[in-house]
Order: structure tokens, then C-alpha cells, then sequence
């Protein structure tokens, strides 16, 4: 059994749940950016939800399956047509040998799961199928797919169709979209005024916003407190002696637009960190469209935590739901 | 009439770049496969390309609007 790609799309790519572990070694652990999307999706046709599967940016491909085989779209609202037929998103698709799927225009979010019974089987690098083109890690080779790849699905029995993940259990952002954020160890680098006005202001996304981090604009510019350049840090306030990231945190480099770092972020660097983005939140930024208005939410930890646990009761739920 | 709509979300552009003249202009013939414009979306920039033949009547977005996935870039006439 093969998917045979006859459109890629923008920047379609394998993913999985990612290669934990490397991130001291600069290796991203990469992955899904929506991962509740993918894990339901793989509910959804019967796998174990860390299978791979296809994820699509702003534009769906076109795939023709040579077998039988069960399929679930979840994340962003990209209209599924099986042979030019519409279907539902977030439902699972008995789609037949010589079927073809394709999509129509980006309704709403950002980032569509394809997941088909038996998971993609391509050859994993270091324990994951995920896509990291910078480090030619997983996918097909190293790099997204391209029109004319044959990827390799596992073999699986199909599933019933029309198993659905009810709609209050789908997760995707608001408009202004709301991130909620923990201040971290560099806080202390902005003057309070700004520091207030960060938490204020609208942002809004920028065309630069990829797997590797999303870029935001239109907010106020950040003051620094004056200080003595440390050793090795250069004159500009918004640098420091090179520390570690972390996923979702929030640098901005020359105090004028917030990136918040994601999947394939790079692992350390020298521009100070106001804070991070909660781990609740990031697959909501994997489903934000540019230009897409952002609040960003200060939060303390007990907070986070909370909004941690109640993700993972989502995904039990839907978990029961389909079990 | 006949509409070309935006493929994918981005900023939409007029031009190949700054210093040259729009894609299409009015009375223009767009033939299938021709360019008419350019979308940006995470540092890419995508050629929107007619899918029909026709008469180019105007572009529906101003160059450098941001502009959403489906959204009419221009107008053609049969």
C-alpha cells in the first residue's frame, strides 16, 4: 500500500510526535506542531496515536491511494473532497483503491492531519518519521514530499466510517487568538512600562511564521533597563551571553517583534527570553494563519499546570470517545 | 467573467518585485498557466497562476494586502 502523492501542496511534510531527547545536541524534537490534531486523527482510523502522518500548511495536497484503506483530516478546516466529493473533517473516510483526495480553500486555522490506517512507514531517523528539513532528518529522505513520491502505510485493518470526534472537543484558536505565557528568567531585561505594554498590545502574525518559530508585529516596541554589556553579549539591550531555548519561548530580537520559538526551533542562542508560551497553548499557534490578531496572557505557573491537565482530559476524553 | 482566487493566506503582491511593472495589466491576454501575481507566506513566495484563459479586467486585492485563502485576486473576461 502507497499514498501516491500528485500534489504536495505548500509544505507538506511527514510528522509524528517527534524525537524527544536531542535538544541538548541541537536537534530539535520536532513533531506535529498541532499534536492534539494528529493524535485524533490516528484515533480516529485505528492507530497508535505517535503514528505518522501528513501535515499540511495553509494548502492541502493531492494523494491517490492504491488500496482500501481509512482516513481521518483534522486541525484546520480544509475542505476534504474524495474524488471531487465533499467529506467531513475530523470523521473518519473509507476511501477505496484508485481514490483520489484533495482540498479545497483554508476555511480556518492553519494546519490540516492527514492520517491514514496503518501509519506512514517510512524509514525513522533517531527514533521518529517527522520531518526536519534543515537537518535532512525523517520524512521522504530528509525533505517534505513532492509530487511523485510513493510513501509506504503500514498494513491495518480499516475502521468503521464515520467515527467522529465531537466538535466541543476540537481545539483551535480564538480571534484575537489568546496565548497564555509564564515570564521567565530575562523579564527582569524589560523596563516595567514595557514589560506592561507586551501584555497589552494586540500582535499580529507575520509572514515569517514557520515551524521553526512564529514571528509577530504591530505591538509597541520594548525598552530595556539600562545596563553594563556582560562579557561576550555585544551592545544591542536585547542580547545576552548565549543561554539554552526552550519550546515556546519568547525572544525579541532587538526589542520590535516577538518570536515565539516552536518544533524545529533551534536549541540556544544569544537573544534574551521575555518568557514562554505554556505548553497547553502551542498547538494553537500551529493553527494560527498570518495575520491573525494575538493577545498574549500573563499566567502564573499554578495556571499553566492547570491548563496542562485539562488538555490532557481533552485528549482522554476523545480518547473514550472513539475507544 | 471569471474570478482568480488566492490558493493559500498570505500578503498578496502585484509585482515580481518593487522595481518591475505589475504581472497583468487591463486588456491583457492571460493565457492558462500564466502568473499574475505573487502570495508570501512563511518567507515563500508563491506564484498564483490562471487557471482559465481570458482577458485580464483588474486585480480585486490591492498589491501588498494581506489576503486569505480563496479570497479573488482578479478579474478576467471570457
Amino acid at each position: 500500500m502507497t499514498l501516491k502523492i500528485v500534489k504536495s501542496g505548500l509544505a507538506t511534510t511527514i510528522q509524528d510526535l517527534g524525537r524527544p531527547g536531542y535538544f541538548h545536541l541541537g536537534i530539535p524534537e520536532g513533531g506535529a506542531m498541532d499534536r492534539l490534531a494528529l493524535r485524533a486523527a490516528n484515533m480516529l482510523v485505528g492507530n497508535p496515536e505517535d503514528a505518522a502522518g501528513l501535515e499540511a500548511v495553509f494548502m492541502g495536497p493531492e494523494i491517490e491511494f492504491t488500496r482500501d484503506a481509512s482516513i481521518a483530516i483534522t486541525g484546520a478546516e480544509l475542505p476534504v473532497m474524495i474524488d471531487g466529493e465533499p467529506r467531513e473533517t475530523w470523521t473518519s473516510i473509507t476511501v477505496k483503491a484508485g481514490q483520489v483526495l484533495s482540498f479545497g480553500f483554508l476555511q480556518a486555522g492553519a494546519r490540516a492531519y492527514i492520517a491514514v490506517s496503518g501509519g506512514i512507514a517510512t524509514e525513522p531517523d533517531l527514533g521518529s518519521r517527522s520531518t526536519y528539513p534543515i537537518g535532512a532528518l525523517g520524512g521522504v529522505g530528509g525533505r517534505a514530499v513532492q509530487p511523485g513520491d510513493e510513501l509506504p502505510v503500514g498494513d491495518a485493518p480499516l475502521v468503521a466510517e464515520g467515527r467522529s470526534v465531537p466538535p466541543a472537543l476540537r481545539r483551535g484558536p480564538g480571534n484575537p487568538a489568546e496565548l497564555r505565557v509564564l515570564t521567565g528568567l530575562y523579564w527582569y531585561r524589560l523596563t516595567e512600562d514595557a514589560g506592561r505594554r507586551f501584555f497589552e498590545d494586540t500582535w499580529t502574525v507575520a509572514a515569517e511564521a514557520d515551524r521553526m518559530g512564529y514571528r509577530f508585529k504591530g505591538g509597541r516596541p520594548l525598552d530595556f533597563v539600562d545596563r553594563e554589556p556582560p562579557f561576550g553579549a555585544g551592545a544591542d539591550p536585547s542580547n545576552i551571553v548565549d543561554g539554552c531555548y526552550s519550546y515556546g519561548s519568547i525572544q525579541v530580537p532587538g526589542g520590535t517583534e516577538p518570536i515565539v520559538l516552536h518544533r524545529d526551533a533551534v536549541s540556544g542562542g544569544g537573544y534574551f527570553t521575555l518568557g514562554a508560551v505554556i505548553s497547553a497553548d502551542m498547538d494553537l499557534i500551529g493553527q494560527l494563519q498570518p495575520n491573525t490578531q494575538v493577545k498574549f496572557v500573563n499566567v502564573d505557573m499554578e495556571t499553566a499546570l492547570a491548563a496542562r491537565a485539562e488538555r490532557k482530559a481533552t485528549i482522554a476524553k476523545i480518547r473514550q470517545e472513539l475507544g | 467573467m471569471a474570478d482568480i482566487q488566492s490558493p493559500l493566506p498570505g500578503t498578496f503582491y502585484h509585482r515580481p518585485s518593487p522595481e518591475d511593472d505589475p504581472y497583468k495589466s487591463n486588456g491583457d491576454a492571460v493565457a492558462v498557466g500564466d502568473v499574475i501575481g505573487l502570495v508570501e507566506v512563511m518567507k515563500t513566495f508563491i506564484e498564483v497562476k490562471s487557471e482559465i484563459a481570458g482577458t485580464f479586467s483588474g486585480y480585486a486585492a490591492d498589491n501588498e494586502a494581506p489576503v486569505t485563502a480563496g479570497q479573488v485576486l482578479a478579474t478576467l473576461d471570457d
